[in-house]
Protein backbone atom coordinates (compact mmCIF):
# COMPACT_ATOMS: atom_id res chain seq x y z
CA UNK A 1 0.00 0.00 0.00
CA UNK A 2 1.73 3.28 -1.08
CA UNK A 3 1.71 6.65 0.77
CA UNK A 4 0.20 8.37 -1.78
CA UNK A 5 -3.12 6.52 -2.01
CA UNK A 6 -3.02 6.90 1.84
CA UNK A 7 -2.78 10.31 1.21
CA UNK A 8 -5.60 10.71 -0.85
CA UNK A 9 -8.03 8.24 0.36
CA UNK A 10 -7.58 9.44 4.48
CA UNK A 11 -9.09 12.98 4.53
CA UNK A 12 -12.06 11.64 1.73
CA UNK A 13 -12.90 9.20 4.28
CA UNK A 14 -12.64 11.08 7.13
CA UNK A 15 -15.16 13.88 5.97
CA UNK A 16 -17.07 10.24 5.21
CA UNK A 17 -16.90 9.51 8.93
CA UNK A 18 -18.06 12.61 10.08
CA UNK A 19 -21.33 11.45 8.16
CA UNK A 20 -21.59 7.59 9.59
CA UNK A 21 -20.98 9.18 13.35
CA UNK A 22 -23.84 12.06 12.80
CA UNK A 23 -26.34 9.16 11.22
CA UNK A 24 -25.40 6.81 14.08
CA UNK A 25 -25.69 9.21 17.15
CA UNK A 26 -29.17 10.67 15.69
CA UNK A 27 -29.39 6.62 15.54
CA UNK A 28 -28.90 6.00 19.16
CA UNK A 29 -29.63 9.43 20.91
CA UNK A 30 -33.23 9.14 19.02
CA UNK A 31 -33.88 5.67 18.67
CA UNK A 32 -32.89 4.45 22.23
CA UNK A 33 -35.54 6.44 24.05
CA UNK A 34 -38.29 6.10 21.57
CA UNK A 35 -37.54 2.13 20.87
CA UNK A 36 -37.92 1.91 24.96
CA UNK A 37 -40.83 3.86 24.43
CA UNK A 38 -42.49 1.54 21.71
CA UNK A 39 -41.69 -1.26 23.49
CA UNK A 40 -43.71 0.15 27.03
CA UNK A 41 -46.50 0.52 24.09
CA UNK A 42 -46.39 -3.22 22.96
CA UNK A 43 -46.47 -4.29 26.67
CA UNK A 44 -49.08 -1.84 28.18
CA UNK A 45 -51.79 -4.28 26.76
CA UNK A 46 -54.11 -1.91 25.12
CA UNK A 47 -55.25 -4.41 22.41
CA UNK A 48 -55.45 -1.13 19.53
CA UNK A 49 -51.87 0.30 20.53
CA UNK A 50 -50.68 -3.04 20.97
CA UNK A 51 -51.36 -4.21 17.66
CA UNK A 52 -50.16 -0.43 15.65
CA UNK A 53 -46.97 -0.73 17.40
CA UNK A 54 -46.33 -4.59 16.70
CA UNK A 55 -47.69 -3.81 13.30
CA UNK A 56 -44.68 -0.82 13.21
CA UNK A 57 -42.09 -3.04 14.44
CA UNK A 58 -42.91 -5.95 12.04
CA UNK A 59 -42.52 -3.45 8.93
CA UNK A 60 -39.67 -2.39 9.46
CA UNK A 61 -37.70 -5.51 11.42
CA UNK A 62 -39.75 -7.71 8.33
CA UNK A 63 -38.22 -5.51 5.08
CA UNK A 64 -34.79 -4.47 4.38
CA UNK A 65 -33.57 -0.97 5.05
CA UNK A 66 -32.83 -0.45 1.47
CA UNK A 67 -36.85 -0.79 0.69
CA UNK A 68 -37.67 1.50 3.69
CA UNK A 69 -35.07 4.17 2.07
CA UNK A 70 -35.93 4.01 -1.38
CA UNK A 71 -39.91 4.22 -0.25
CA UNK A 72 -39.08 7.19 1.94
CA UNK A 73 -36.76 8.64 -0.94
CA UNK A 74 -38.09 8.12 -4.11
CA UNK A 75 -41.66 6.66 -3.08
CA UNK A 76 -43.01 9.84 -1.27
CA UNK A 77 -40.55 12.16 -2.94
CA UNK A 78 -43.20 11.70 -5.32
CA UNK A 79 -46.50 12.34 -3.84
CA UNK A 80 -47.30 15.90 -4.64
CA UNK A 81 -48.93 17.03 -1.05
CA UNK A 82 -45.44 15.76 0.33
CA UNK A 83 -43.62 18.05 -1.97
CA UNK A 84 -45.93 20.79 -1.27
CA UNK A 85 -45.44 20.57 2.45
CA UNK A 86 -42.50 22.15 3.21
CA UNK A 87 -42.16 20.18 6.70
CA UNK A 88 -42.00 16.79 5.41
CA UNK A 89 -40.20 17.81 2.24
CA UNK A 90 -37.37 18.75 4.37
CA UNK A 91 -37.26 15.80 5.66
CA UNK A 92 -38.18 13.52 2.41
CA UNK A 93 -36.35 15.97 0.16
CA UNK A 94 -32.73 16.02 1.57
CA UNK A 95 -31.18 12.80 1.09
CA UNK A 96 -29.24 13.20 4.36
CA UNK A 97 -32.10 13.91 6.56
CA UNK A 98 -33.67 11.33 4.64
CA UNK A 99 -31.44 8.69 5.63
CA UNK A 100 -31.45 9.82 9.36
CA UNK A 101 -35.46 9.23 9.30
CA UNK A 102 -35.19 6.00 7.69
CA UNK A 103 -32.12 4.69 10.06
CA UNK A 104 -33.62 6.33 13.08
CA UNK A 105 -37.53 4.15 12.26
CA UNK A 106 -35.07 1.26 11.94
CA UNK A 107 -33.36 1.20 14.71
CA UNK A 108 -36.33 2.29 16.95
CA UNK A 109 -38.23 -1.16 15.83
CA UNK A 110 -35.13 -3.21 16.95
CA UNK A 111 -34.77 -1.42 19.85
CA UNK A 112 -37.92 -2.16 21.12
CA UNK A 113 -37.89 -5.72 20.38
CA UNK A 114 -34.68 -5.48 22.65
CA UNK A 115 -35.97 -3.98 25.54
CA UNK A 116 -39.59 -5.77 25.55
CA UNK A 117 -37.65 -8.65 25.94
CA UNK A 118 -35.57 -7.03 28.75
CA UNK A 119 -39.28 -5.49 30.69
CA UNK A 120 -40.60 -8.89 30.36
CA UNK A 121 -37.47 -10.46 31.83
CA UNK A 122 -37.94 -8.80 35.09
CA UNK A 123 -39.24 -10.86 37.71
CA UNK A 124 -43.42 -9.98 38.51
CA UNK A 125 -42.16 -10.52 42.38
CA UNK A 126 -39.93 -7.44 41.79
CA UNK A 127 -42.92 -5.01 40.69
CA UNK A 128 -45.08 -6.38 42.92
CA UNK A 129 -42.58 -5.49 46.00
CA UNK A 130 -41.40 -2.36 44.78
CA UNK A 131 -45.76 -1.66 44.73
CA UNK A 132 -45.73 -3.31 48.23
CA UNK A 133 -43.87 -0.70 49.47
CA UNK A 134 -45.60 2.19 48.38
CA UNK A 135 -43.68 3.30 44.98
CA UNK A 136 -45.67 5.23 42.35
CA UNK A 137 -45.88 3.57 38.56
CA UNK A 138 -43.39 6.39 37.89
CA UNK A 139 -40.81 5.57 40.97
CA UNK A 140 -40.84 1.59 40.51
CA UNK A 141 -40.20 2.45 36.32
CA UNK A 142 -37.38 4.47 37.36
CA UNK A 143 -35.83 2.67 39.88
CA UNK A 144 -36.77 -0.95 39.73
CA UNK A 145 -38.10 -1.41 35.79
CA UNK A 146 -36.20 0.65 33.75
CA UNK A 147 -32.59 -0.48 35.75
CA UNK A 148 -32.98 -3.59 35.25
CA UNK A 149 -33.73 -4.46 32.02
CA UNK A 150 -31.22 -1.95 30.53
CA UNK A 151 -29.07 -4.27 32.30
CA UNK A 152 -30.76 -7.45 30.34
CA UNK A 153 -30.77 -5.51 27.31
CA UNK A 154 -27.61 -3.76 26.97
CA UNK A 155 -25.57 -6.68 25.27
CA UNK A 156 -28.45 -7.52 22.80
CA UNK A 157 -28.54 -3.24 22.52
CA UNK A 158 -24.80 -2.82 21.84
CA UNK A 159 -24.98 -5.24 18.84
CA UNK A 160 -28.09 -2.76 17.82
CA UNK A 161 -25.19 0.16 17.92
CA UNK A 162 -22.92 -1.65 15.85
CA UNK A 163 -25.97 -2.69 13.63
CA UNK A 164 -26.94 1.39 13.13
CA UNK A 165 -23.32 1.87 11.89
CA UNK A 166 -23.28 -0.55 9.87
CA UNK A 167 -26.71 0.25 8.38
CA UNK A 168 -25.89 4.06 7.65
CA UNK A 169 -23.83 2.39 5.17
CA UNK A 170 -26.86 2.32 3.03
CA UNK A 171 -27.22 6.12 2.98
CA UNK A 172 -24.71 5.97 0.17
CA UNK A 173 -27.07 4.59 -1.81
CA UNK A 174 -29.04 7.78 -2.39
CA UNK A 175 -25.87 9.71 -2.51
CA UNK A 176 -25.06 10.68 0.53
CA UNK A 177 -21.56 10.48 0.59
CA UNK A 178 -20.52 8.81 3.85
CA UNK A 179 -17.76 6.15 4.54
CA UNK A 180 -18.84 3.63 2.17
CA UNK A 181 -19.89 6.14 -0.67
CA UNK A 182 -16.88 7.76 -0.35
CA UNK A 183 -14.93 4.42 -0.57
CA UNK A 184 -17.26 3.12 -3.57
CA UNK A 185 -16.01 6.81 -5.76
CA UNK A 186 -12.14 5.64 -4.45
CA UNK A 187 -12.81 2.63 -6.00
CA UNK A 188 -14.17 3.62 -8.89
CA UNK A 189 -11.11 6.47 -9.57
CA UNK A 190 -8.24 4.69 -8.19
CA UNK A 191 -8.73 0.74 -8.84
CA UNK A 192 -7.25 0.45 -5.77
CA UNK A 193 -9.64 -1.99 -4.83
CA UNK A 194 -8.69 -3.82 -2.03
CA UNK A 195 -6.42 -1.26 -0.40
CA UNK A 196 -9.28 1.37 -0.12
CA UNK A 197 -11.63 -1.33 1.61
CA UNK A 198 -9.19 -1.83 3.96
CA UNK A 199 -8.73 1.66 4.77
CA UNK A 200 -12.73 2.15 5.13
CA UNK A 201 -12.76 -0.78 7.01
CA UNK A 202 -10.28 0.34 9.51
CA UNK A 203 -12.81 3.42 10.17
CA UNK A 204 -15.60 1.31 10.59
CA UNK A 205 -13.31 -0.64 13.22
CA UNK A 206 -12.56 2.13 15.19
CA UNK A 207 -16.12 3.38 15.69
CA UNK A 208 -17.60 -0.34 16.37
CA UNK A 209 -14.52 -1.11 18.21
CA UNK A 210 -14.94 2.06 20.86
CA UNK A 211 -18.60 2.19 20.89
CA UNK A 212 -18.43 -2.07 21.90
CA UNK A 213 -16.25 -0.83 24.77
CA UNK A 214 -18.26 1.64 26.08
CA UNK A 215 -20.87 -0.52 26.36
CA UNK A 216 -18.61 -3.29 27.76
CA UNK A 217 -17.59 -0.42 30.44
CA UNK A 218 -21.33 -0.18 31.22
CA UNK A 219 -22.43 -3.56 30.93
CA UNK A 220 -19.32 -3.91 33.31
CA UNK A 221 -20.89 -1.16 35.65
CA UNK A 222 -24.31 -2.62 35.66
CA UNK A 223 -23.44 -6.27 36.78
CA UNK A 224 -20.25 -7.77 38.62
CA UNK A 225 -17.92 -9.94 35.97
CA UNK A 226 -19.06 -13.57 35.25
CA UNK A 227 -16.70 -16.16 35.71
CA UNK A 228 -15.96 -18.62 33.26
CA UNK A 229 -16.07 -22.08 33.54
CA UNK A 230 -13.34 -24.55 32.41
CA UNK A 231 -13.43 -26.64 29.46
CA UNK A 232 -12.89 -30.59 29.52
CA UNK A 233 -10.93 -31.81 26.64
CA UNK A 234 -12.83 -33.89 23.94
CA UNK B 1 -53.12 3.23 -9.16
CA UNK B 2 -54.64 1.79 -12.85
CA UNK B 3 -51.41 2.93 -14.62
CA UNK B 4 -49.33 0.58 -12.21
CA UNK B 5 -51.93 -2.16 -12.68
CA UNK B 6 -51.49 -2.03 -16.35
CA UNK B 7 -47.69 -2.09 -15.70
CA UNK B 8 -48.03 -5.21 -13.49
CA UNK B 9 -50.49 -7.42 -15.86
CA UNK B 10 -50.41 -6.11 -19.32
CA UNK B 11 -46.35 -5.54 -19.61
CA UNK B 12 -45.33 -8.49 -17.87
CA UNK B 13 -44.06 -6.85 -14.66
CA UNK B 14 -45.71 -8.78 -12.12
CA UNK B 15 -44.11 -11.98 -13.97
CA UNK B 16 -40.38 -10.21 -13.92
CA UNK B 17 -41.26 -9.17 -9.99
CA UNK B 18 -42.35 -13.05 -9.16
CA UNK B 19 -38.70 -14.06 -11.40
CA UNK B 20 -37.10 -11.24 -8.77
CA UNK B 21 -38.30 -12.79 -5.93
CA UNK B 22 -36.78 -16.62 -6.84
CA UNK B 23 -33.76 -15.53 -7.27
CA UNK B 24 -33.95 -13.20 -3.89
CA UNK B 25 -35.01 -16.57 -2.19
CA UNK B 26 -32.36 -18.81 -3.56
CA UNK B 27 -29.82 -16.11 -3.12
CA UNK B 28 -30.62 -16.10 0.71
CA UNK B 29 -31.13 -19.80 0.81
CA UNK B 30 -27.74 -20.68 -0.97
CA UNK B 31 -25.84 -17.84 1.21
CA UNK B 32 -27.40 -19.01 4.59
CA UNK B 33 -26.73 -23.22 4.04
CA UNK B 34 -23.48 -22.21 2.74
CA UNK B 35 -22.81 -19.95 5.91
CA UNK B 36 -24.27 -22.41 8.02
CA UNK B 37 -22.13 -25.61 6.41
CA UNK B 38 -18.95 -22.91 7.36
CA UNK B 39 -19.54 -22.07 10.37
CA UNK B 40 -20.34 -25.09 11.92
CA UNK B 41 -16.49 -26.07 12.43
CA UNK B 42 -15.72 -22.80 13.17
CA UNK B 43 -18.12 -22.53 15.78
CA UNK B 44 -16.87 -25.32 17.42
CA UNK B 45 -13.12 -24.22 17.26
CA UNK B 46 -14.20 -21.58 19.01
CA UNK B 47 -16.40 -23.52 21.93
CA UNK B 48 -13.38 -25.20 22.76
CA UNK B 49 -10.86 -22.50 22.86
CA UNK B 50 -8.95 -24.06 20.61
CA UNK B 51 -5.32 -22.54 20.72
CA UNK B 52 -4.74 -19.61 18.19
CA UNK B 53 -7.70 -21.04 15.23
CA UNK B 54 -10.26 -19.92 18.25
CA UNK B 55 -8.48 -16.63 18.08
CA UNK B 56 -8.37 -16.46 14.34
CA UNK B 57 -12.26 -17.00 14.32
CA UNK B 58 -13.05 -14.64 16.73
CA UNK B 59 -11.15 -12.02 14.61
CA UNK B 60 -12.49 -12.91 11.72
CA UNK B 61 -16.35 -12.82 12.71
CA UNK B 62 -15.95 -9.95 14.47
CA UNK B 63 -14.18 -7.86 11.55
CA UNK B 64 -16.86 -9.14 9.07
CA UNK B 65 -19.55 -7.75 11.78
CA UNK B 66 -18.42 -4.85 11.65
CA UNK B 67 -17.61 -3.93 8.64
CA UNK B 68 -21.21 -2.85 6.40
CA UNK B 69 -22.32 -5.79 3.99
CA UNK B 70 -22.62 -3.11 1.00
CA UNK B 71 -18.47 -2.61 1.78
CA UNK B 72 -18.01 -6.42 1.24
CA UNK B 73 -20.34 -6.90 -1.25
CA UNK B 74 -18.10 -3.65 -3.19
CA UNK B 75 -14.85 -5.48 -2.49
CA UNK B 76 -16.20 -9.11 -4.03
CA UNK B 77 -17.92 -7.64 -6.85
CA UNK B 78 -14.98 -4.91 -7.86
CA UNK B 79 -12.31 -6.71 -6.63
CA UNK B 80 -12.93 -9.98 -8.93
CA UNK B 81 -14.10 -9.15 -12.43
CA UNK B 82 -10.95 -9.46 -13.65
CA UNK B 83 -9.83 -12.58 -11.80
CA UNK B 84 -12.75 -13.84 -12.75
CA UNK B 85 -12.74 -12.85 -16.23
CA UNK B 86 -9.30 -14.59 -16.62
CA UNK B 87 -10.53 -17.74 -15.01
CA UNK B 88 -13.14 -17.92 -17.77
CA UNK B 89 -10.88 -16.96 -20.14
CA UNK B 90 -8.67 -19.62 -19.42
CA UNK B 91 -10.50 -22.56 -19.09
CA UNK B 92 -12.57 -20.97 -22.18
CA UNK B 93 -16.28 -20.52 -20.81
CA UNK B 94 -16.34 -16.73 -20.30
CA UNK B 95 -19.45 -15.98 -21.81
CA UNK B 96 -20.96 -18.83 -19.15
CA UNK B 97 -19.24 -17.29 -16.51
CA UNK B 98 -19.95 -13.98 -17.22
CA UNK B 99 -24.02 -14.46 -17.18
CA UNK B 100 -23.73 -16.64 -14.01
CA UNK B 101 -21.31 -14.46 -12.29
CA UNK B 102 -23.25 -11.61 -10.26
CA UNK B 103 -24.97 -14.85 -8.85
CA UNK B 104 -22.07 -16.60 -7.43
CA UNK B 105 -20.46 -13.48 -6.57
CA UNK B 106 -23.65 -12.57 -4.29
CA UNK B 107 -24.05 -15.72 -3.03
CA UNK B 108 -20.30 -15.49 -1.93
CA UNK B 109 -20.81 -11.93 -0.25
CA UNK B 110 -23.52 -13.17 1.38
CA UNK B 111 -22.21 -16.04 2.83
CA UNK B 112 -19.26 -14.52 3.74
CA UNK B 113 -21.56 -12.63 6.03
CA UNK B 114 -23.85 -15.09 7.06
CA UNK B 115 -21.26 -17.34 8.10
CA UNK B 116 -20.06 -14.73 10.84
CA UNK B 117 -23.10 -13.99 12.33
CA UNK B 118 -24.00 -18.16 12.55
CA UNK B 119 -20.95 -18.68 14.02
CA UNK B 120 -21.80 -16.45 16.92
CA UNK B 121 -24.96 -17.89 16.95
CA UNK B 122 -23.69 -21.30 17.31
CA UNK B 123 -21.28 -20.84 19.20
CA UNK B 124 -23.60 -18.95 21.90
CA UNK B 125 -25.79 -22.48 21.62
CA UNK B 126 -22.61 -24.64 22.04
CA UNK B 127 -22.00 -22.64 25.22
CA UNK B 128 -25.40 -23.65 26.85
CA UNK B 129 -24.36 -27.43 26.73
CA UNK B 130 -23.63 -28.12 29.67
CA UNK B 131 -20.42 -29.55 30.55
CA UNK B 132 -21.15 -32.45 32.56
CA UNK B 133 -23.19 -33.82 29.69
CA UNK B 134 -20.16 -34.12 27.75
CA UNK B 135 -17.89 -35.60 30.69
CA UNK B 136 -20.95 -38.02 31.32
CA UNK B 137 -20.39 -39.12 27.50
CA UNK B 138 -16.53 -39.15 28.09
CA UNK B 139 -17.04 -41.29 31.09
CA UNK B 140 -19.67 -43.82 28.96
CA UNK B 141 -15.95 -43.60 26.59
CA UNK B 142 -18.19 -42.60 24.06
CA UNK B 143 -15.94 -42.05 20.67
CA UNK B 144 -15.92 -38.59 19.43
CA UNK B 145 -17.79 -38.49 16.85
CA UNK B 146 -20.93 -39.85 18.75
CA UNK B 147 -20.33 -37.63 21.72
CA UNK B 148 -20.61 -34.26 18.53
CA UNK B 149 -23.59 -36.55 16.66
CA UNK B 150 -25.63 -37.86 19.72
CA UNK B 151 -24.88 -35.65 21.83
CA UNK B 152 -23.56 -31.79 21.21
CA UNK B 153 -24.94 -31.02 17.90
CA UNK B 154 -28.73 -32.19 18.60
CA UNK B 155 -28.56 -30.18 21.79
CA UNK B 156 -26.83 -27.45 19.61
CA UNK B 157 -29.65 -27.30 17.49
CA UNK B 158 -32.35 -26.90 20.06
CA UNK B 159 -30.69 -23.96 21.48
CA UNK B 160 -29.32 -22.53 17.93
CA UNK B 161 -32.66 -22.46 16.40
CA UNK B 162 -34.19 -19.24 17.09
CA UNK B 163 -30.66 -17.70 16.48
CA UNK B 164 -30.60 -19.27 13.09
CA UNK B 165 -33.81 -17.69 12.39
CA UNK B 166 -32.64 -14.43 12.88
CA UNK B 167 -29.71 -14.95 11.20
CA UNK B 168 -31.75 -16.24 8.23
CA UNK B 169 -33.78 -12.77 8.55
CA UNK B 170 -31.12 -10.70 8.29
CA UNK B 171 -29.50 -13.15 5.48
CA UNK B 172 -32.63 -12.65 3.36
CA UNK B 173 -32.83 -8.73 3.88
CA UNK B 174 -29.28 -8.33 2.93
CA UNK B 175 -29.51 -9.92 -0.48
CA UNK B 176 -31.30 -6.60 -1.05
CA UNK B 177 -27.73 -5.05 -1.15
CA UNK B 178 -27.01 -7.02 -3.92
CA UNK B 179 -29.03 -5.70 -6.43
CA UNK B 180 -26.94 -2.32 -6.25
CA UNK B 181 -23.97 -4.26 -8.08
CA UNK B 182 -26.91 -4.97 -10.78
CA UNK B 183 -28.07 -8.70 -9.86
CA UNK B 184 -31.59 -8.75 -11.14
CA UNK B 185 -32.88 -9.99 -8.03
CA UNK B 186 -36.34 -8.31 -6.76
CA UNK B 187 -35.25 -5.16 -5.45
CA UNK B 188 -33.45 -4.64 -8.69
CA UNK B 189 -36.46 -5.37 -10.40
CA UNK B 190 -38.17 -3.00 -8.41
CA UNK B 191 -35.81 -0.34 -9.09
CA UNK B 192 -36.06 -0.52 -12.79
CA UNK B 193 -39.98 -0.96 -13.16
CA UNK B 194 -39.67 1.96 -10.26
CA UNK B 195 -37.94 3.61 -13.36
CA UNK B 196 -39.73 2.90 -16.42
CA UNK B 197 -43.47 3.35 -14.71
CA UNK B 198 -42.53 6.30 -13.10
CA UNK B 199 -44.08 5.20 -9.77
CA UNK B 200 -41.39 4.39 -7.17
CA UNK B 201 -43.76 4.01 -4.45
CA UNK B 202 -46.14 1.34 -5.75
CA UNK B 203 -43.02 -0.89 -6.67
CA UNK B 204 -40.85 -0.26 -3.99
CA UNK B 205 -43.92 -0.74 -1.50
CA UNK B 206 -44.59 -4.12 -3.52
CA UNK B 207 -40.86 -5.08 -2.90
CA UNK B 208 -41.43 -4.20 0.43
CA UNK B 209 -44.58 -6.44 0.66
CA UNK B 210 -42.71 -9.63 -1.21
CA UNK B 211 -39.73 -9.10 1.54
CA UNK B 212 -42.39 -9.16 4.47
CA UNK B 213 -44.54 -12.07 3.00
CA UNK B 214 -41.18 -14.25 3.04
CA UNK B 215 -39.98 -12.98 6.41
CA UNK B 216 -43.84 -13.54 7.65
CA UNK B 217 -43.73 -17.26 6.01
CA UNK B 218 -40.29 -18.33 7.02
CA UNK B 219 -40.71 -17.18 10.63
CA UNK B 220 -44.03 -19.84 10.64
CA UNK B 221 -41.78 -22.55 9.09
CA UNK B 222 -39.12 -21.88 11.98
CA UNK B 223 -42.32 -21.91 14.60
CA UNK B 224 -43.20 -25.38 13.58
CA UNK B 225 -39.55 -26.88 13.96
CA UNK B 226 -39.10 -25.47 17.54
CA UNK B 227 -42.14 -27.56 18.39
CA UNK B 228 -40.95 -30.03 17.18
CA UNK B 229 -37.21 -29.57 18.51
CA UNK B 230 -39.10 -28.80 21.45
CA UNK B 231 -40.95 -32.00 21.89
CA UNK B 232 -39.29 -33.80 24.64
CA UNK B 233 -38.72 -31.00 26.70
CA UNK B 234 -40.77 -29.98 29.68
CA UNK B 235 -42.82 -26.96 29.36
CA UNK B 236 -42.63 -27.10 25.09
CA UNK B 237 -45.32 -24.54 23.45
Amino acid sequence: MDMDLLQEAIPFLLKGAQVTLLIGLFGVLVGLPLGVLLALLRLSGRPWVVTCCSAFSGFFRGTPLLVQLFILYYGFGQLEFVRHNPVLWWVVGSSLNCAVLTVVLNTVAYTSEIFRGGFQSIPHGLVEAAQACGMSKWVTFLRVRFPLALRQALPAYGNEIAIIVKESSLASTITVLEITGYAKRLMSETFAIIEIFVIASVFYLVINLVAMLLVRQFEHYLSGGVKATRKIRI
Amino acid sequence: MTDVWRFLFEQGWAVSLLKGSAVTLGLGLLGMCVGLIVALPLAIVRWREVYLLGRLVEAYTMLVRSIPGLLIIYLIFFGSVQVVDQIGAFFGFQSALRSAYPFLMGVLAISIISSAYSVEVLRGALATIPEGLIEASKSLAMPRKAIYLRIVLPLMLRNALSGINNVWQMTIKDTSLVSVVGLGELMRTAALAAGISRSPLAFYLIAGLVFLLITWLSQRLFRVCEVHLNRGFRGAR
